[in-house]
């Protein structure tokens, strides 16, 4: 059966079409867009199917070549991965449609090297959401990270600067989750993830472990661009191609969270990371200054995509204050967030990249000359509806999750984490509002009696098709996901959660 | 105190080198040189790792000589651990990557700013905005 096949085919499939992208572009740059197009649905329609077994069939267990779990690699699928996968390879394909036109203006010599990485981002993302072995995701993480690091070169001005930094920082990231696993690997001589779980508990009072989970928590801090270690976020995202942004914002930090509950609740054991050594408290009060910087600096800013990269560090600041409140309302808002975030940030990184396709420009101050709500009315309600769900307004999904996460506060007893939630929510509206201002209303105009101010004709200049298809998509799942989110909950979240809780 | 650095001088080694690549990544400003420390940084952990897995006292890699024909049961204190190496061998492959895309990296800034100090770039950038 090709279902039984395909946790491997997710992988195996993507990476294959990655390599033959870049020898076919050589000579003929047209089909490489149908290639990755192609590619990433199979991801898609794999994803749903492995999706479709784990709630019929429960956990997922595929060896690679049929080596026996310690020794090979494994592939684990359960509620919660495959929750994250159906994510991932949705917005991989929503944001490679979109990326067609923007692509053919941003860089059109490039097409071909664009697609093939493109495609391999996508795939080690899925990869690293799949993967049951923990040197298995460092090799994952890297090809992540080196895919990230030369699309967001190919940006604009200043970009190969920020992306060199992000090389820097994201070494650092990196060899620290590689040392952790190191450390581990030398107390227990084992690289699985469920094998570590069980090895460990025996171990929990040794020093090297306690370094080891320091080294993971740095490491996968850094690739998520949790509060102290985001420098290098804003800049990086900024200038990067449009499609590249809508992608990486959606999904990369979501990936990251991932491992972070991986790493919490699957490597080590709830036991561990909440009572033995306070690590979600530490986390929560982080949390809580990430969504308090992240908000207020979002509010000083006058570039788009700028504002929105230091919302998404906010976001972050929410997904990681979910976790650290280690009990089942807090973690389904987390895991709940992860899917309406990533479904958010890609839909308003996309609508920053439809403004920048049109005007070349993507400054706040110039929306209202631009008479942006004539000229892109639908570009612009997307926007109003993705920011409104920020916000955390109903019916649309940010709402649920924020819901979910202010109970789990209230449950742990966190008042100041019910406070903080509820401040950055009216932060963020203000940030939001701001925007939204600057686009729809007209200062008032001196009222001249006698000449009449003649208004000229504002032409409809909307983004193509193409662009507005895959918007209208995560708008509609903004909508839609928020009033399904009770069925998720119960047919998905709930069996993500770790089941000590 | 001696002794004990001594005794696991392999650590220190890669504690020190590991050490010196992260000064120059944050505290030099320019490229090449931030470049070259994340190298050290990089190598520092490949010799952790194979450091682990080496033993003192004549062991080697595991191939059981001469056992065609004759079966001796294997003793594991006569060989290495050789996992940690095989798993170095792809991290390697990692490093020179992530060299080569930063490399590529510093060639564009180069050629954009004629400049690799980073501070001087940030200054082009400061006055390109005005």
């Amino acid at each position: 059966m090709i279902s039984d096949q395909f946790p491997a085919l997710i992988i195996v499939f993507p990476l294959i079409i990655a390599f033959w992208i870049n020898i076919v572009g050589w000579w003929w740059k047209k089909p490489c867009f149908y290639m990755s197009v192609s590619a990433l649905t199979v991801s898609f329609i794999s994803s749903i199917g492995i999706l479709n077994t784990v709630i019929t069939n429960g956990t997922i267990h595929y060896r690679l070549g049929g080596w026996e779990p310690p020794w090979g690699i494994e592939y684990v699928v359960d509620h919660l991965n495959a929750f994250l996968l159906v994510i991932v390879s949705f917005i991989g394909l929503l944001v490679g449609i979109y990326s067609k036109r923007d692509i053919e203006k941003e860089m059109p010599q490039k097409i071909p090297q664009f697609y093939s990485v493109y495609t391999l981002l996508v795939m080690g993302l899925l990869g690293m959401t799949i993967t049951g072995d923990a040197f298995n995701l460092y090799v994952l993480l890297e090809i992540v990270s080196l895919a990230s690091y030369a699309l967001i070169a190919m940006g604009e001005d200043g970009a190969p600067l920020a992306s060199f930094n992000y090389v820097i920082m994201g070494t650092i990231g990196a060899c620290f989750y590689l040392l952790g696993v190191g450390y581990l690997y030398i107390v227990t001589g084992s690289l699985n993830m469920a094998d570590l779980s069980e090895l460990l508990p025996k171990l929990y009072h040794s020093k090297a472990v306690l370094v080891a989970f320091a080294f993971f928590l740095i490491g996968i801090g850094i690739k998520m661009a949790f509060f102290p270690l985001h420098v290098w976020l804003p800049d990086a995202y900024t200038h990067a191609p449009s499609s590249v942004s809508a992608f990486v914002a959606g999904t990369m930090t979501k990936v990251g969270a991932y491992v972070l509950m991986r790493v919490l609740f699957t490597i080590f054991r709830p036991y561990f990371s909440i009572e033995l050594i306070p690590a979600t408290t530490v986390l929560g009060w982080t949390a809580v200054a990430a969504m308090m910087y992240g908000c207020v600096l979002a509010i000083a800013q006058h570039d788009l995509k700028r504002m929105l990269c230091y919302i998404l560090i906010a976001e972050v600041g929410y997904i990681v204050l979910g976790i650290s409140m280690a009990n089942r309302m807090g973690l389904t808002g987390a895991i709940l967030h992860i899917m309406n975030d990533a479904l958010m940030m890609a839909c308003l990184f996309s609508v920053a990249g439809a403004i920048m396709y049109k005007f070349g420009n993507r400054d706040i101050t110039n929306f209202r000359q631009q008479q942006l709500n004539k000229k892109m009315p639908f570009t612009m309600a997307a926007f109003t509806i993705t920011a409104l769900s920020v916000v955390g307004i109903p019916p649309t999904c940010g709402f649920f999750s924020k819901w979910y996460l202010i109970i789990g506060a209230i449950d742990a007893r966190q008042w100041v984490f019910a406070i903080a939630l509820i401040l950055s929510s009216l932060l963020s509206a203000v940030v939001f509002f701001k925007v939204i201002e600057k686009i729809y209303f007209k200062p008032r105009e001196p009222v001249h009696p006698h000449n009449e101010v003649t208004h000229e004709e504002v032409v409809m200049d909307e983004a193509p098709m193409s662009m507005l298809i895959p918007m209208y998509i995560m708008v509609g799942g903004i909508l839609i996901l928020g009033i399904l989110s009770g069925q998720i909950i119960s047919t998905v979240i709930q069996f993500a959660v770790p089941a000590s809780f | 105190m001696i002794e004990y650095i001594i005794a696991k001088y392999n650590y220190w080694i890669y504690i020190v080198l590991m050490m010196i690549g992260f000064y120059a990544m944050i505290g030099k400003t320019n490229l090449v040189k931030k470049l070259l420390g994340m190298n050290v940084f990089q190598w520092a952990i490949i010799l952790f790792y194979v450091s682990t897995g080496s033993k003192k006292g004549g062991a080697t890699i595991p191939i059981v000589m001469g056992a065609h024909g004759h079966y001796e049961p294997a003793q594991a204190i006569q060989f290495l651990n050789p996992l940690p190496h095989c798993l170095m061998l792809t991290a390697i492959v990692v490093g020179v990557s992530t060299t080569g895309v930063a490399l590529a990296l510093v060639i564009m800034i180069y050629r954009r700013y004629h400049t690799l100090e980073e501070d001087e770039i940030l200054e082009l950038l400061e006055t390109s905005r005005k």
